[in-house]
């Protein structure tokens, strides 16, 4: 299929914005009359309440309010996603370090920020659970008042839930080799450079929220449920977000603004600092203990696989990360048996929440080490023992469920091909290589609303988000193309509940699939109006008049532009063409996480690195990421994508990890302490691949992308780093330290220089 | 908490503002909040981000580090500042071509440290650009592409 302008670079939609300082993010809108917000909270995760004076607070000059749960109706308003099980303030008792006891709106952030200060708390400080063991202690605090999950069989534990899935028969199943282990995996936060904001105006027709959040819809949803509104009388307004990476998916501070504004009569409007946005969301910190069985060829015969996910203090969308990802906990493979049991778990922890990878990253960690055991105790090759259980296309690799999408075995080709896999190794450098697989989006619906105006020009309303991953520029594209007008003629509004239409979420890698069909639906449903006024004009039959690229052919072979057709069939009055359309997946209530799930974004990534002996330090001299994504409707962003998902998962791999201190405080609370890769932690050479065999669901046969390149990145580097020490480590991150103490501990000596 | 002010001179893209500024407030603030000059970033407020980057008397610094009052006298450029209105550096259109620009909120930080580097170092090497660019910070991690971009303005591409 020719496909015009899907291929080539197009030109950043917004980029010109952007490179300037005009992109208007959260933080730089201004409102009129705004109160500034600032939160008060305590210097320790759990506590009971005695008491808050807010009275000097209040006497602050420029001080119009300070809310405590006092201040907000009985019983305390509660929302979430899943359940709404977080209170706007805390009441009664903290839950996690970071949660408010308090907010002050005032006329100037200084003027909030002094009197937040002021505010004094009695409390008593509590023993907090902080992990895994300590939530799973029969005598552990209950993180939940079990009066707040009636009706729940596991309302006095701190389990929220389980989720088992199971085939074949792991009992009976024997093996020739069996490996057991337990892999963790830290708690990390997102670290967008743009800090979460918010702000909320209220009268009597309603409220505006504004907010860097990646699912307009959703929030619209919950503020209406939290403040007992119509949907209709909550407007939410979502400026492109500056990276959320699944941070900015779910209500944070809206609630608490909403009351305040109403209380106030005035917008509010809070920005959060990098640390109370470190404190607001992070990735859910995993244990996962894994016992697999292999016959001598190295052919997988069992996985037995349990997961403890610690979601933290409230489930936002945690629940779902897990009930997801657990299902596919047993990757790529053919497993004829299977056994899986997830728990989430609450802790007095931030509540965790989506993160680019969505669960997977951390069964992929322990997936894959296992992997790389075997072929070491069965003695082949790291590469043999994946080819041998790879799922060819079309194969299942869950009974019942969408089977392979992809010729992976390609993917795993390009990859090998690119590091040189069986090549030649400079002296003291090894390589690692390993997969992953992502369930992309099971049900959802994409509507949008595409008009094609009187000059020719066209506008599409859709609820998506642009947050970095340029959807603006995918959908321009395609409106390009599929209508033959300039790039330069459409343009894509976004961000605004009131002007566009329902878009279940950006998230999951959904956009290019979901709301890209949607906006072809309504392409292909302007072209079959042209049809039908060029039928009427000449007095034909529709079917005899053609539509392509921005041209009308008629039987005698006369061509028009589009414009022309449309200008003559509205005549003098004007006016101007509409299509609405959707997109679906309806949700099956049958299926264990209600939907197959669209596609599969898989991944290989392989990398040849270097460890100081001296040091512990990983020097990355190649890093190769392979994505198979169905068709690349812009090559350039699928790379920069593919990219930026390698280099965050190089974060969480060697560097990232947020440390608790015995109060449940995290201690490197900022940008000073808690690192994230730099221009510096950039492989020398960092190379993406594209597989595109026009096998995905969406426009031209695509898939989504965006989350692959991460999946796998530390299963690699640990694969290579344990070749090049012979040392295994089955904790993130492999920081110097860790891996100097690894080494240290098996006696391997420092051979050679240390490096540069 | 010190509600002090001072009043303050500052040349801003070649315009002089005389204000009034809290003794606490920092170039940021002043710059975000009282010139309306939006394009600076915040994100860390403690230096380690680089969103904030500007240059003062012709050197980048960390806006969010330097207090609006040691600020005056000075002469600040802003990524506003770097082109014409409506224009682009060739520094700026490179990061659009070489898409080096994904969610954008820590471009205009990297787009001043990187015009900083090419000021005083037409033709710096691929290491150069990542030593010079190591304290912007970029979350979608677009380094590469924004290391090509510096490339590709400096004539120095692969």
């Amino acid at each position: 299929m020719s496909i015009p302008n899907v291929g080539p670079p197009a030109g950043r939609v917004g980029g010109f914005d952007r490179v300037t300082g005009r992109q208007r993010y959260i933080a730089d809108l201004r409102l009129e009359d705004a109160l500034h917000v600032k939160l008060v909270t305590l210097p320790c995760a759990r506590a009971r309440i005695v008491g808050i004076d807010t009275s000097e607070a209040a006497r602050v000059p420029g001080v119009r309010a300070v809310f405590t749960a006092a201040d907000l109706p009985d019983p305390m308003p509660r929302y979430g996603v899943h359940y709404d099980d977080r209170p706007v303030l805390a009441v009664g008792e903290t839950k996690f370090h970071g949660e408010p006891v308090a907010a002050v709106a005032a006329d100037t952030l200084d003027a909030a920020r002094e009197a937040a200060g002021l505010v004094t708390v009695d409390y008593e400080e509590l023993p907090p659970v902080l992990d895994v063991r300590g939530a799973l202690d029969p005598a552990a605090p209950l993180v939940v008042d079990p009066d707040l999950r009636p009706g729940d069989p596991l309302a006095d534990t701190n389990i929220r839930r389980e989720f088992r899935y199971a085939w074949g028969d792991v009992d009976a199943a024997t093996a020739d080799l069996v490996i057991e282990n337990t892999y963790t995996f830290p708690m990390v936060t997102h670290f967008a450079i743009e800090p979460h904001g918010f702000a909320v105006s209220s009268d009597e027709s309603g409220v505006i929220v504004w907010s860097s959040i990646q699912h307009p819809y959703i929030l619209q949803r919950v503020m209406a449920r939290v403040l007992g509104l119509p949907w209709s009388k909550v407007r939410v307004i979502a400026p492109d977000p500056g990276g959320a990476f699944g941070g900015k998916g779910y209500p944070k501070f809206e609630p608490l603004l909403a009351f305040m504004s109403m209380a106030s009569g005035r917008p509010c409007r809070l920005v959060l600092t990098l640390e109370e946005t470190f404190q607001a969301v992070r990735r859910n910190s995993a244990e996962v203990r894994i016992r697999t069985g292999f016959d001598s060829d190295g052919r997988l015969r069992f996985q037995d696989i349990g997961a403890d996910f610690l979601m933290g203090a409230y489930v936002d969308i945690s629940e779902r990360v897990i009930s997801k990802s657990s299902h596919l906990a047993a990757g790529p493979y053919r497993v004829p048996n299977a056994r899986i049991l997830a728990r989430a778990l609450h802790s007095h922890t931030p509540p965790s929440t989506a993160m680019r990878g969505f669960g997977t990253p951390q069964f992929t960690w322990a997936l894959e080490q296992q992997m790389d055991e075997a072929a070491r105790r069965l003695g082949l090759d790291r590469l043999e023992i994946r080819l041998r259980n790879l799922a060819r296309k079309g194969e299942e690799i869950v009974p019942n469920d969408t089977p392979a999408d992809g010729d992976w075995f390609e993917s795993v080709q390009k990859a090998v091909d690119a590091i040189g896999w069986s090549g030649p190794l400079p002296e003291g450098r090894a390589r690692g290589l390993a997969v992953g697989i992502k369930s992309s989006a099971t049900a959802g619906a994409a509507y949008s609303i595409v008009r094609f105006l009187y000059d020719g020009s066209v506008l599409v309303l859709v609820g998506t988000s642009d947050m970095g991953q340029g959807a603006r520029t995918i959908l321009t594209q395609i409106v390009s193309d599929e209508l033959g007008v300039p790039p330069d003629a459409v343009t894509i509004v976004m961000g605004d509940t009131a002007a566009a239409p329902f878009d279940y979420s950006t998230s999951a890698s959904r956009s290019t699939v979901f709301m890209g069909s949607s906006v072809m639906r309504g392409c292909a449903d302007l072209k079959d109006q042209v049809r039908s006024i060029a039928a009427r004009l000449r007095g034909l039959p529709p079917d005899d008049i053609g539509v392509d690229r921005g041209m009308v052919t008629f039987p005698d072979g006369e061509e028009k532009g589009i414009v022309e057709v449309v200008q003559e069939g509205l005549g003098p009055v004007g006016g101007e063409l509409i299509a609405v359309a959707s997109m679906r997946g309806e949700a099956d209530p049958s299926h264990p996480i209600g939907g197959r799930p669209w596609f599969y974004e898989f991944n290989c990534t392989a990398v040849e690195l270097e460890v100081d002996r001296l040091t512990g330090e990983v020097l990355i001299h190649k890093h190769v990421t392979v994505g198979d994504v169905g068709k690349a409707i812009n090559p350039l962003q699928v790379e920069s994508q593919d990219e930026g998902a390698a280099i965050m998962g190089l974060g969480h791999t060697l560097m990232e990890h947020l440390v608790l201190d015995e109060h449940g405080r995290i201690a490197n609370l900022g940008a000073l302490d808690y690192r994230i890769p730099t221009t510096k932690d950039l492989p020398l050479d960092l190379e993406s691949v594209i597989v595109e065999n026009e096998d995905g669901p969406g426009p031209y046969g695509a898939k989504g992308v965006g989350e692959g390149g991460l999946l796998c990145v530390a299963a690699a580097v640990a694969s290579a780093v344990s070749e090049a020490t012979g040392v295994v480590i089955r904790d993130l991150p492999l920081t110097p330290e860790r891996i100097w103490r690894a080494m240290s501990r098996a006696g391997v000596t420092p051979s050679g220089a240390s490096r540069r | 908490m010190n509600r002090q002010t001072m009043t303050i001179s500052l040349d801003v893209n070649g315009q002089r503002h005389v204000l009034d500024t809290a003794a606490h407030h920092s170039l940021l603030d002043v710059l975000r909040n009282d010139l309306d000059l939006i394009g600076t970033k915040e994100c860390c407020a403690e230096g380690e981000c680089g969103a904030c980057t500007v240059w003062m008397d012709g050197k980048a610094v960390n806006s969010c580090l330097v207090l609006a009052v040691e600020a005056d006298g000075g002469e600040i450029t802003t990524i506003e500042g770097l082109a014409g209105e409506g224009e682009l550096s060739p520094l700026q259109s490179a990061f659009i071509e070489e898409g080096a620009v994904q969610c954008g909120f820590c471009i205009p930080g990297m787009v001043m440290a990187a015009a900083y580097l090419l000021e005083h170092n037409e033709r710096p090497t691929e290491a150069e650009i990542r030593e010079a660019l190591s304290g912007n910070l970029c979350r979608c991690a677009g380094y590469k592409r924004i290391v090509r971009a510096v490339q590709r303005a400096a004539g120095s591409g692969p």
